[in-house]
């Protein structure tokens, strides 16, 4: 692609008229959005959104990111999972261009990052791990502030304020402080706070972490919504059952290396391809030599016993009779996958 | 190394208000109880020096003894004010509520944050400062219309101090280590640049030293226009306070740079 081809869709998908859209009726928009895509051209950069190559970060002697490539189509919702420390958070601050990487190129809605971060920017949401909002601020004052920092006026800010506050629900709260909202609630309003730019890239990290059920269920719902809006999403996570839910494609972290990628059905049927039978209530090792001519693969964990067995119907004939055992036949899910690749305590 | 820090730097030349817009909405809530407690301070030593001492004292270079210490509690009360500012609320913004954090994730630059908090803080030196100079022109204590000069001087001696402690603010691990700027530079600062006893009454060392602080340089300034008297090498002054207010800036968005976005 040419530099001034690049130039064109960055102009159409970053241009100032971002901003200018709330002042623009509804029809100026209509035809000014047509002009702008006969003038664009269908390139790689207008189908990913991000791309990670060869990316490595350390800190001091520890490796954090390592080697990482990856990338994210427009309007897909890309999941990064982790456990702690795996480096999720340390790989969005490198796509914001808050930190830069020791080595790798970062390309984030076609414009090289850290370089040109503050342009790439325009054009990102962010919903951070932890709370950043304005504890001493109201709800409504929040967004406009932020607003501000984006060059919006007030007016600007308070044309788009009321979507904001429906979206995450917080109508009522408008002059709450944030202080007196749940943390649900605060959750709610950092997803409007970083949808105030129009973003069509929204990171999140951790959004669900230390909710309850029902503002997790929430989060999920105003997530989808946004996916449904066509906005790429992505979503860092440890909950395995967030991201087979709401992921289209997920790549698996483990010391900041990229262990797997895939869509999580996919991941699934790749590296476990069966359903998998629980067994607890006895003495694992003893119960492991007696499954294990009919499994594919067994684990131990604690006292209990993950049976990858083909034939589901083989193994529970082979357990038969043996009192106080129960067993569990599910499909395989995320965590078995995490769990495989990243090694428990493993018997082939 | 170079881009990286040029990527810190202002963005433009008015991003840095948005910043400034944040603190005054959140310092608009409590003005009231803040602006009463930056103007006790200043005005307990004002009157419970100027008067006690004065009565031994006398006439200070000519002048009554208390209205020789308001020119230094004008500017003592403007350093006070920014540093406290910067070193205490900015520390909390930066580390604990993240709210610069939040900033980064926008079109505001690390080196806009700076500049908006430093104006911010000088806007509180100048409140305070102000406020001090309008008590004590209406007491009679200093010379009108002159008066009105200390003002301006009163605003860049904020943003020195504001400046200076935005350097302590990205050394810091917390907030226990500001102290130690406050009694080991401030206090020792505020004797000897001549705020409550004139500095040509110290040793020549000592003299030397306060001609390389700041708040004598501000004093020097801010002393002649409230008593109304001539003032001599402006420019050295100015351009000293400018020099102070410029380096430490600078230096201290290079060292938040490695602090926040390594
Ligand atoms: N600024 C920093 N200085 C030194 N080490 C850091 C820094 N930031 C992160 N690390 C280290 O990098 C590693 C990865 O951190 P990161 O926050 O990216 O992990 P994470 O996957 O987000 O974990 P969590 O699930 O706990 O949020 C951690 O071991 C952390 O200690
Ligand atoms: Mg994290």
């Amino acid at each position: 692609m040419s530099q001034d081809q690049k130039h064109q869709v960055l102009k159409r998908k970053l241009g100032p008229e971002d901003l200018r859209r709330f002042e623009t009726p509804a029809i100026e928009r209509e035809s000014h959005g047509q002009t702008s895509a006969k003038s664009s051209v269908p390139d790689s950069a207008s189908t990913v959104a991000v791309d990670f190559a060869g990316v490595t970060k350390s800190y001091g002697n520890k490796v954090v990111v390592d080697e990482l490539s990856f990338s994210v189509a427009s309007g897909e919702c890309f999941g990064l999972l982790g456990p702690n420390g795996a480096g999720k958070s340390t790989i969005a601050r490198m796509l914001l261009g808050m930190t830069c990487p020791d080595a790798g190129a970062i390309t984030v809605l076609g414009v090289p990052v850290p370089a040109r971060a503050r342009l790439a920017r325009r054009g990102i949401g962010v919903v951070p791990q932890f709370d950043n909002l304005d504890q001493e601020l109201t709800v409504r004052e929040n967004l406009l502030v932020f607003g501000r920092y984006f060059g919006m006026s007030t007016r600007q800010s308070e044309a788009v304020i009321p979507s904001l506050l429906e979206f995450a629900r917080l109508e009522r709260k408008a002059d709450a402080r944030v202080s007196e909202l749940s943390g649900g609630m605060k959750r709610c309003l950092t997803m409007a706070r970083a949808l105030i730019n129009d973003p069509q890239l929204i990171v999140m990290d951790e959004p669900t972490t230390g909710l309850d059920p029902h503002a997790r269920h929430l989060i999920w719902e105003r997530l989808r919504a946004l996916l449904a809006r066509g906005k790429t999403i992505i979503l860092t996570t440890h909950f395995m059952e967030e991201a087979e839910r709401l992921c289209d494609r997920l790549c698996v972290l483990e010391k900041g290396r990229n262990i797997a990628e895939g869509g999580p059905q996919a991941l699934i049927d790749e590296h476990i391809g069966c359903q998998v039978m629980e067994i607890y209530g006895g003495d694992p090792h003893e119960l492991l030599s007696l499954v294990k001519p009919h499994s594919q693969r067994i684990e131990v964990s604690g006292e209990t016993l993950y049976c990858y067995a083909p034939d589901p119907d083989q193994v529970r004939t082979q357990l038969q009779g043996r009192a106080g055992l129960r067993l569990l036949l599910r499909p395989a899910n995320l965590e078995d996958v995490f769990l495989r690749l990243t090694g428990r305590e493993m018997e082939e | 190394m170079i881009e990286g820090f040029a990527a810190a730097l202002p963005a433009n030349a008015w991003n840095w208000v948005a910043v400034w817009r944040r603190n005054y909405l959140a310092w608009k809530k409590v003005s009231l109880v803040t602006i009463l407690g930056n103007l006790a301070d200043p005005m307990i030593y004002l009157f419970g020096l100027g008067t006690g001492l004065g009565i031994m004292v006398g006439r200070v270079d000519g002048a009554s003894y208390i209205a020789f210490l308001a020119a230094g509690m004008v500017a003592v009360s403007a350093m006070t004010a920014s540093t406290m500012e910067t070193l205490y609320a900015a520390f909390a913004r930066m580390h604990s509520q993240r709210t610069w954090e939040a900033m980064l994730y926008t079109h505001v630059t690390l080196g806009d944050i700076v500049l908006g908090e430093l104006a911010w803080a000088a806007t509180k030196a100048f409140l305070a400062g102000t406020a001090i100079t309008i008590v004590t022109a209406t007491l009679g204590y200093a010379a009108w219309p002159s008066v009105l000069y200390a003002l301006p001087i009163i605003a860049l001696t904020g943003c020195v101090f504001a400046s200076l402690a935005m350097v302590v603010t990205a050394l810091s691990p917390s907030y226990d280590y500001f102290v130690f700027y406050q009694t080991l530079v401030l206090t020792p600062m505020m004797f000897l640049s001549g705020a409550v006893f004139p500095s040509d009454q110290l040793p020549g060392a000592f003299q030397q030293i306060a001609r390389c602080m700041p708040l004598s340089h501000a004093i020097d300034l801010i002393r002649p226009v409230m008593l109304d008297r001539p003032i001599g090498g402006i420019a050295l002054h100015v351009g000293v306070l400018g020099l102070y207010a410029l380096l430490p800036f600078f230096l201290s968005m290079a060292l938040l740079r490695r602090r926040l976005m390594r």
